[in-house]
């Protein structure tokens, strides 16, 4: 643990500020001003509490020009936020368990035994998914840190539900067949263990974001 | 991983698998079926530049450099980012997910990584010799893999 994590858990502390940090991870890439009427406070209030957040490293600013205009006179660029790609961690007392997750993962791919892996993953995720059966699906996934939302920018305009954040990020960049698949296999039994069909979920690999989707109710 | 694509350099692919039954037996269907789709949405793929087709057909099943149980896959990439989101990112993975089904394991390194000047496509056996070489030394410059990968040569001497 380093102090970089503390200094950003304590921007976090702020409630302006973790709102506006879950308004701008939601949505992309916001400017201020959108920012500042999504949360309905002030344009310079939203300007402050956004600049905090990229100090502490959890936003990433890039400038851009608004509406295309250029040369002299098409004024200043925008600052437009973003989710910054690195990761935070606060263990404490400190704790590994990525590396651990790493070694694991070398020893099921030099073993071959990605069978019991899935068959291990599907039964956690049925035992997680049979404690929240009566909540909505979405609050499952959010809460577990797929942050879910409808597929409707990317063609697949199907009510289809994709997964923008992969809870396993740096285990799938190193192991992906292993990771994505047993993170298939974890979401299908949730949704068992809800008494759902699991098969509604699937394997969608697309650059940056979850390789899993969810497809809508009844409808494969 | 972030290197910056280098106009000077591309990414050469090998890899190789052991098939555990011939392509056309019901139990591959699985892989088989899904041989031409993969390879189009390669052709298609963002930083995709060229792969090994045997003469006359659509992908490189029917040649065997290696000896007849060796399957291979021989392609160059601009980059490495634009390898990794195509095996990963794409439908490629499912193949990979499923790979225990058609495949026997190989103990050793089945993937090797190597630059080459672009516009230039390396032989058949200089792809062996880089697999040779990962898997007698480990991921070098020379030889690597997507977990370990490596920058692309300097195109000219370094700024100092």
């Amino acid at each position: 643990m380093d102090d970089s994590s503390i200094d950003a858990a304590r921007t976090l502390a702020d409630p302006v500020r973790r709102r506006l940090y879950e308004y701008v991870a939601q949505s992309g890439e916001v400017g201020r001003a959108q920012a500042a009427e999504a949360l309905g406070i002030q344009r310079t209030l939203a300007a402050h509490h956004l600049d905090r957040l990229a100090d502490a490293g959890l936003l990433e600013v890039s400038l851009r020009k608004v509406s295309g205009r250029e040369g002299p006179g098409s004024g200043r660029p925008a600052k437009l936020y973003r989710r910054s790609a690195g990761e935070l961690s606060l263990h404490l007392p400190p704790r590994d368990y990525e590396l651990a997750a790493h070694v694991l993962a070398e020893a099921v791919e030099r073993h071959g035994a990605e069978e019991s892996l899935h068959a291990a993953a599907r039964e956690e995720g049925r035992r997680i998914g049979a404690g929240h059966r009566g909540e909505p699906l979405d609050e499952l996934l959010r809460a577990r840190g797929y942050e879910p939302g409808e597929g409707v920018e990317d063609g697949a305009g199907d009510g289809a539900v994709r997964l923008r954040n992969c809870p396993f990020h740096t285990l799938a960049r190193a192991f992906p067949p292993l990771a994505c698949g047993l993170n298939l296999e974890l979401l299908r039994g949730m949704l068992e263990g809800r008494g759902e069909d699991g098969e509604r979920a699937r394997m969608d690999a697309r650059p940056d974001r979850c390789c899993v989707v969810i497809s809508k109710n009844n409808e494969r | 991983m972030n290197e910056t694509p280098s106009s000077g350099h591309h990414l050469a692919q090998i890899n190789v698998g052991v098939l555990k039954a011939p392509l056309d037996d019901p139990s591959m269907a699985g892989f088989a079926e899904r041989i031409d789709p993969v390879n189009a949405l390669a052709d298609e793929a963002p930083g995709f530049v060229w792969r090994l087709v045997e003469e006359g057909a659509g992908d490189a099943t029917g040649l065997r450099p290696f000896g007849d149980a060796l399957l291979i896959n021989y392609s160059v990439w601009e980059d490495v980012e634009s390898l990794w989101n195509f095996t990963y990112r794409s439908e490629h993975l499912e193949l990979l997910r499923g790979r225990r089904e058609w495949f026997e394991r190989i103990e050793e390194a089945y993937l090797a990584l190597w630059w080459v000047p672009s516009g230039t496509i390396p032989t058949v056996e200089e792809a062996g010799r880089r697999l040779d070489l990962l898997r007698e030394h480990g991921p070098t410059p020379e030889a690597f893999t997507l977990r370990t990968s490596f920058p692309p040569p300097a195109d000219r001497a370094p700024h100092v």
